[in-house]
């Protein structure tokens, strides 16, 4: 083989931009083409990669084939059933943009709009609702997987086939490709959403509030001024604005969903911008910006759920090194281990302007899905940060003695060891696995780091 | 496969008896070394290294059979521990320093030294540089030395194996370059290890542990050609554009 590189191979990361490995990156237009791809695998193995959204090395695959099933991107919203039914290659921007102005609305959203069905099924994304609404696979009615023989399931939640549902909810891809599913959504009658903003002084009034607010909202979500000793915060809770809360001007325009972009991080952001200063200086205007408490504003879902999906490739603010994201569910019993986390990474100087906490509801059957009862904290740190790898290895420990666990979504660092302790359905998840791909065709860096 | 903050599953050391090498695997951040093999001719200081290592509390080490000189089997080789898996740091640190006096008189003794020192591994550094770039990432070091920057009288056979080394070396690396995988050379000036006991220290001498965390600072920051100790790239810059007449009437 020769050492140039074909015009298909490209260097592929995660949104962290750290561990780049070398795939080549095929296109499908057909499940025909995928299942050819399957047939036709390589010892390095396949796997579909959506909007790289995930933090780590989950949607790469070094050597590796990465498909692209940007092409399924059809979308057909059945408004008496109440589902949509995606191809897995659209956006939920896609989606949105298709069914708000219908007056419906996906269950569960990310921060992000730019992710893909299949992303938001392999991962199983959750959002500020968990506590109430759980994940983005527990509203799946069904999907289409092709598995590593190349055979075509159509898989749901219960029935004969669950378990291989259920391990291909939050299943990384490993599973197979899914090339489609079918997902119920909501009925909203504006594309507003009604906010109540409280400032927290502390952490512990942070939580409680969040505590106090589970059963009164519907959305719920709080920033952390990590640089401040106290942990000082900022909650926002929410629910879908009805429209007779609108003015009557907004009510001409009750259900109009159209995002901009305002700015693009310029490419070329030295590492050593987002320091300590930076981010102590941005976290003290975000706290006093917001409202000491506040009460129906109407914001737009754009604002409310995916304020940095204004800024275009924000990522690049944390330069070559680039970062990772750190984020962990702890049972309430452990609630504690929040203040821990935050006292670590502010010792480490590890300084974050984007640190949410939010609380979680009860797991659902996927083996390896992510949220279960309790806390969950999600940091942003710079990768290049002295120390860093120990702190949030003294952190697993810590968490793992709790009965909590990492977000495979997000982490880019943890060892196979504390993945296999966090994770004790693991093997029960390989055994399903191991019946869809036999051959093991379907592989991923993150797969490979872990053992899995 | 390598994590977010560069801390390595798997090392392989071409030549797993050299100090500095040995020393590499020390400094290497070992929060995730689960496997270490040790590659060089069966030995009592081969085993000895199996055993230090582990001792010191680094992960799955272990040794296997490899002649530099064996260039034959070197495919076979390379493909037999790649197919085990994933292998994120190659050091390629397999030399001999030879004797120039006996080696000027008996050109038998200077073909060994040549060949070990530079055709071995360019046979070596072909066949991992291809198994790097079908895994799509990893990082190759290659311990060149500062006797190839310009060839001495007094060492001139030893000193244009590690030139023809350092060349090879950092061609490989453009050639990689955008495959995911990486190319680091770095050039040592003396070294106080067992192939240097005996020998007057020059100016600049340092430890094999020194040389070590220079190695691993430069994987981290993606480095391509270091010097260590840094400082040495100005002396050798200096010495680089002497006259021949000056050059050759310095000490040794």
């Amino acid at each position: 083989m020769s050492l140039s590189i074909s015009d298909q191979e490209q260097l592929l990361t995660g949104w962290g931009r750290t561990c780049p490995s070398l795939a080549r990156v095929q296109p499908c237009t057909s499940i025909e083409q995928v299942q050819h791809e399957v047939a036709t695998a390589g010892t390095r193995g396949l796997l579909a990669r959506g909007l790289g959204r995930s933090y780590g090395d989950a949607a790469q695959s070094g050597g590796g084939t990465v498909l692209d099933l940007q092409a399924f991107d059809d979308i057909s919203y059945d408004s008496l059933a109440g589902t949509v039914t995606a191809g897995a290659g659209a956006s939920l921007d896609l989606v949105m943009k298709t069914i708000v102005p219908a007056g419906a609305f996906v269950p569960v959203t990310p921060g992000t709009r730019m992710v893909t069905i299949g992303g938001a099924i392999g991962s199983d994304v959750h959002g500020k609702n968990h506590h109430v609404d759980g994940t983005f696979g527990a509203h799946v009615q069904s999907l289409t997987l092709v598995d590593g023989t190349g055979e075509i399931h159509e898989l749901s939640p219960s029935g004969d086939k669950a378990p291989q549902f259920w391990a291909t909810i939050g299943g990384m891809g490993l599973t197979g490709v899914i090339t489609q599913a079918t997902f119920d959504v909501i009925p909203v009658s504006s594309s507003l959403i009604s906010v109540d903003t409280q400032r927290a002084n502390d952490l512990d009034e942070v939580m409680s509030v969040m505590v106090a607010g589970d059963d009164k909202y519907r959305y719920t979500v709080a920033w952390i001024d990590t640089v401040s000793q106290s942990a000082r915060g900022v909650i926002t809770s929410g629910d879908h604005a009805p429209i007779d809360q609108l003015s009557s001007k907004q009510r001409a325009h009750a259900l109009v969903f159209e995002p901009k972009a305002i700015a693009t991080a310029p490419p070329i952001f030295p590492s050593g911008l987002l320091n300590k200063l930076t981010i102590r200086a941005f976290n003290e205007a975000w706290f006093r910006k917001a409202p000491k408490s506040a009460s129906g504003d109407l914001q737009s879902i754009s604002a409310f759920f995916h304020p940095l999906d204004g800024v275009q490739d924000w990522n690049r603010i944390y330069g070559p090194r680039g970062f990772l994201q750190y984020q962990f569910v702890v049972p309430d019993s452990a609630s504690h281990l929040i203040r821990v986390a935050l006292d670590k990474l502010r010792q480490v100087g590890a300084p974050s302007f984007l640190t949410v906490l939010k609380r979680f509801g009860a797991a659902n059957p996927a083996p390896l899905s992510f949220p279960q009862q309790g806390w969950t904290l999600a940091a942003d740190v710079p990768a290049g940060i002295e120390g860093l790898g120990q702190a949030l290895d003294e952190l697993d420990d810590l968490i793992s003695s709790a009965g909590g666990r990492l977000y495979l979504a997000k982490d880019s660092r943890q060892s196979p060891q504390m993945f296999a302790r966090t994770y004790p359905r693991l093997s029960e998840w390989q055994q399903v696995r191991d019946g869809l791909d036999p051959r093991g065709v379907f592989t991923s860096d993150l797969a490979r780091r872990l053992s899995i | 496969m390598n994590d977010a903050l560069g801390e390595p599953q798997s090392v392989l050391v071409l030549g797993g008896t050299s100090e500095i090498a040995l020393a590499t695997v020390r400094a290497l951040p070992r929060g995730r070394l689960r496997r270490v093999i040790l590659a060089a001719r069966p030995s009592v200081t081969r085993d000895s290294a199996v055993d230090a290592l582990t001792t010191d509390g680094i992960a799955g080490v272990t040794a296997l059979d490899f002649d530099a000189r064996s260039t034959q089997e070197h495919g076979a080789f390379v493909d037999g521990i790649f197919e085990a898996g994933d292998i994120d740091i190659v050091l390629l640190a397999f030399g001999v320093l030879g004797d120039q006096e006996e080696a000027e008189a008996n050109p038998d003794l200077a073909v060994e030294m040549a060949t070990t020192n530079y055709t071995g591994a360019v046979s070596i550094g072909l066949h991992v540089a291809r198994r790097l770039r079908a895994q799509g990432h990893g990082s190759l070091v290659v311990y060149s030395s500062v006797a190839g920057d310009r060839a001495r009288r007094s060492n001139f056979i030893y000193g244009s194996t590690k030139a023809g080394l350092d060349a090879f070396a950092q061609g490989l690396g453009d050639a990689l370059h955008g495959t995911g995988a990486h190319v680091l050379v770095v050039r040592p000036g003396m070294v106080r290890t067992k192939m240097s006991a005996g020998l007057p220290e020059a100016p600049m001498t340092t430890d094999a542990n020194v040389v070590a965390d220079i190695v691993v600072k430069s994987l981290r920051k993606g480095k391509e050609t270091v010097y260590a100790p840094g400082p040495l790239r100005f002396v050798m810059a200096g010495l680089k554009s002497l006259p021949r007449p000056v050059f050759r009437k310095l000490p040794r």
